[in-house]
C-alpha cells in the first residue's frame, strides 16, 4: 500500500562529493518490497519548492523498520534536505513504482549490476535480495571522478565490484561498457539505473537479452495523474508509458530510450 | 442541513471541492488513496477525439510557490473514454465534469455531443484555454467572439450545461466572460494556467521542451481572485474558481471573491490527500468565522450590504 508519512531522520552523513545518505525510520518501512521503489519526498515545509522529490530505496531494513536513500544536493529542494538531522521528520509519500524483477535472475545464475552516479542506490538494494536467493551477483559502477564514488565496499559484500571513473581517477579509466568489454562479463540478467546514454548503450550493446533498465524523468505527482514523466512506446505514435507509475523500471526495448 | 453543499447548474454538489481537469487524471490513481465518493465532483482530464501523445518531456519545472506544465492535453481519446474511463468512475458517487478540447470547432462540437450523454457526466467543461498546444487551446480563448461563436455551437449539441474555462491570459477577461456568458455558457471556470518559462541556467535553454508552460500553484492564487473578484461582478453565471487553492481557508478567499465551488489542481500533486483533507477542515473553519453556510460566502468582498466576517474567537 501507497501510504504517506512524516518519517523520522534517524542519521544523515556525506558520503561523497555533494552525496547524502540519508536513513528514516517509519511505518512506511513495512510497506517497501522491492528494489527499484521510490519514494516521493517533500523537502519543504512550506510552498517553495513546492513539489516532492522521487529519490529512489537503496536499503530496506524491516527488522530495524528503516530506509535508507542516497540522493546528491543538485537543486533547492535537495539542500533543504542536507539541512535534515537525526529527529527531524520528512514527509514522505511512497512506496511508489515498479522496481527491478528479482524473478529474471534464476538462482544460482549471474546477475549485472551496472550503475552509473546518482542511478548506483537502487542496486545495493537489488544486490542484497539477488545475493539472498542465491544469485550470483557481479557490480559495475560508474562515476565521474574519484571524489564522486560511493558504497564500493558495500557492493563488494554481496559480490565481484567493479569501479570506472570518466577521468580515471579511481577504478578503470572510462565509461561502465568499457569495463564490461574488458573483463568479458557474462550474465544471465542485467539490470542497469544511471544517465540515459548509458542505458542506451547496454540496450544496444545486448539486444535480444534480458536487460532491465530503471529510467530517471522529472516528475510532477509521482503517481501517475500527472503525465509529466511518460515515454514512448515503439512503433506507436500515441502509446505511452509513465515512468512514475509504470515503471520505473522497464525491460529493455519497453520503451523509447 | 448540508452546510457545504452548493447548486450551479446541472450540479447538486453536498461540497463545494472538486479537483481541477489535468490535475487528477481519471481518478484511479487517486482512488487508491481514498474514496472519490467524498468529492463534490471531478473534472476529468481534457478529452479530445483522437488520442494524443503530448509535448516531448521534460513537461514540467518549479517555480518558487508554483509549477509550469506542458503536457500537452495527453489523453486516450474519446472512445477510450466513453468505453473505459467514464464508465470506471460509475461505482462511486460523484459528478463528473468533462472538459473536452479540440484543434477545431468541429472537433469541440463532436467530443461535446458525445461525452454529454454519458450517464455521470453532468456538466461539460470547454476547455478554450489550454496554453500548451498549437492548434485549438488558447487560440479558442483569447478572442472574445471566437470564444462566444465555440460556446454557441458547444451548447447547441450538449445534453448537459456547459461551463467555458477562462484564460488569464488576456488583456480584458471580463470582456471574455460577457461574450461567452452572452453565447449561452451555464457557468465559467477560472482560471486557467499563466503562460511561461524558465531557462536552466547550466544550458542557457528553456527547461521545458515545448519553451513555455502554463503556470499554475500557490504563486497565481492572488490573479486568480482579482479575475474572479472582477468577473464575477460583470456576469450573472456561477464561477468554479481555482489557482493555488491549498487549504480551506484558500476556500473560503475563492467564494469571497465570488466564486460558487472551487477546483483544486496542482495542490493534488503535493499531497494526494488534499481534497478531503480540506472537505474535512471546512466546518471547523465556518463555525471559526460564525457562517453557517458556505453559500453565504459567495462575493461577499464586493457585495453591498453583506455582513462583515466576525471571529468568534
Amino acid at each position: 500500500m501507497i501510504g504517506r508519512e512524516r518519517m523520522t531522520v534517524a542519521s544523515q552523513r556525506l558520503i561523497a562529493e555533494r552525496t547524502y545518505e540519508l536513513t528514516l525510520s517509519g511505518r512506511l518501512v513495512q510497506e517497501m518490497r522491492q528494489p527499484g521503489q521510490f519514494v516521493h519526498v517533500k523537502a519543504a515545509a512550506s510552498a517553495d519548492p513546492l513539489l516532492r522529490r522521487p529519490l529512489s530505496l537503496c536499503h530496506i531494513d524491516h527488522k530495524q523498520g528503516q530506509c535508507t536513500i542516497i540522493y546528491r544536493q543538485e537543486g533547492k529542494g535537495t539542500a533543504l534536505l542536507t539541512q535534515k538531522q537525526p529527529g527531524d521528520t520528512v514527509d514522505v509519500l511512497g512506496p511508489l513504482g515498479n522496481g527491478f524483477p528479482l524473478e529474471a535472475a534464476p538462482a544460482g545464475g549471474r546477475a549485472l549490476l551496472v550503475g552509473g552516479g546518482i542511478g548506483v542506490p537502487p542496486l545495493y538494494e537489488l544486490a542484497k535480495q539477488l545475493a539472498k536467493r542465491g544469485v550470483k551477483v557481479v557490480s559495475v559502477l560508474g562515476f565521474q571522478t574519484k571524489a564522486a564514488v560511493f558504497y564500493e565496499e558495500e557492493f563488494a559484500a554481496f559480490g565481484k565490484t567493479y569501479v570506472a571513473t570518466d577521468d580515471g581517477s579511481h577504478g578503470a579509466c572510462g565509461r561502465v561498457t568499457d569495463v564490461i568489454e574488458a573483463r568479458s562479463l557474462e550474465f544471465d540478467v542485467l539490470y542497469a539505473c544511471g544517465p540515459k546514454p548509458m542505458l542506451r548503450a547496454l540496450a544496444e550493446r545486448f539486444p535480444n537479452r534480458p536487460v532491465y533498465l530503471s529510467l530517471e524523468e522529472r516528475m510532477g505527482c509521482g503517481v501517475g495523474a500527472c503525465f509529466a514523466c511518460v515515454c514512448h512506446v515503439p512503433g506507436s505514435e500515441t502509446a505511452y508509458k509513465k515512468v512514475c507509475s509504470d515503471g520505473p523500471v522497464f525491460r529493455a526495448g519497453e520503451v523509447v530510450l | 442541513m448540508n452546510r457545504l453543499a452548493v447548486e450551479l447548474p446541472g450540479l447538486s454538489l453536498k461540497n463545494p471541492i472538486m479537483p481541477a481537469s489535468g490535475c487528477f487524471g481519471f481518478g484511479r490513481e487517486y482512488a487508491q488513496f481514498y474514496d472519490l465518493s467524498v468529492l463534490g465532483a471531478i473534472m476529468i482530464k481534457a478529452t479530445t477525439k483522437e488520442p494524443r501523445f503530448g509535448n516531448p518531456t521534460p513537461r514540467v519545472a518549479e517555480t518558487p510557490g508554483g509549477m509550469l506544465n506542458a503536457i500537452g492535453l495527453q489523453n486516450p481519446g474519446l472512445d477510450k473514454m466513453l468505453e473505459e474511463e467514464l464508465p470506471w468512475l460509475e461505482q462511486f458517487d460523484v459528478p463528473i465534469i468533462a472538459n473536452i478540447a479540440g484543434s477545431t470547432v468541429e472537433e469541440y462540437v463532436e467530443v461535446a455531443e458525445a461525452i454529454s450523454k454519458a450517464p455521470n457526466v453532468h456538466a461539460l467543461e470547454l476547455n478554450i484555454s489550454c496554453p500548451n498546444v498549437k492548434k485549438g487551446g488558447i487560440a479558442f480563448g483569447t478572442v472574445p467572439d471566437v470564444a462566444a461563436e465555440l460556446t454557441r455551437l458547444v451548447k447547441e449539441v450538449s445534453a448537459v450545461p456547459v461551463y467555458v474555462k477562462l484564460s488569464p491570459n488576456v488583456t480584458d477577461i471580463v470582456a471574455m466572460a460577457k461574450a461567452i456568458e452572452q453565447a449561452g455558457a451555464d457557468g465559467l471556470t477560472m482560471i486557467n494556467t499563466l503562460v511561461g518559462m524558465r531557462i536552466d541556467v547550466k544550458t542557457g535553454r528553456p527547461i521545458l521542451a515545448n519553451g513555455t508552460g502554463g503556470l499554475s500553484g500557490p504563486a497565481v492564487k492572488p490573479i486568480a481572485i482579482r479575475m474572479i473578484y472582477e468577473v464575477s461582478q460583470a456576469v450573472s453565471i456561477p464561477i468554479i474558481g481555482m489557482g493555488g487553492i491549498q487549504t480551506a481557508e484558500d476556500v473560503l478567499e475563492f467564494f469571497y471573491a465570488g466564486a460558487s465551488a472551487v477546483a483544486v489542481g496542482t495542490a493534488n500533486f503535493v499531497d494526494p490527500f488534499v481534497c478531503p483533507t480540506i472537505i474535512a477542515d471546512l466546518p471547523a473553519l465556518l463555525d471559526e468565522l460564525g457562517i453557517d453556510r458556505i453559500s453565504e460566502c459567495i462575493g461577499r468582498s464586493w457585495k453591498t450590504g453583506a455582513h462583515a466576517v466576525h471571529c468568534r474567537a
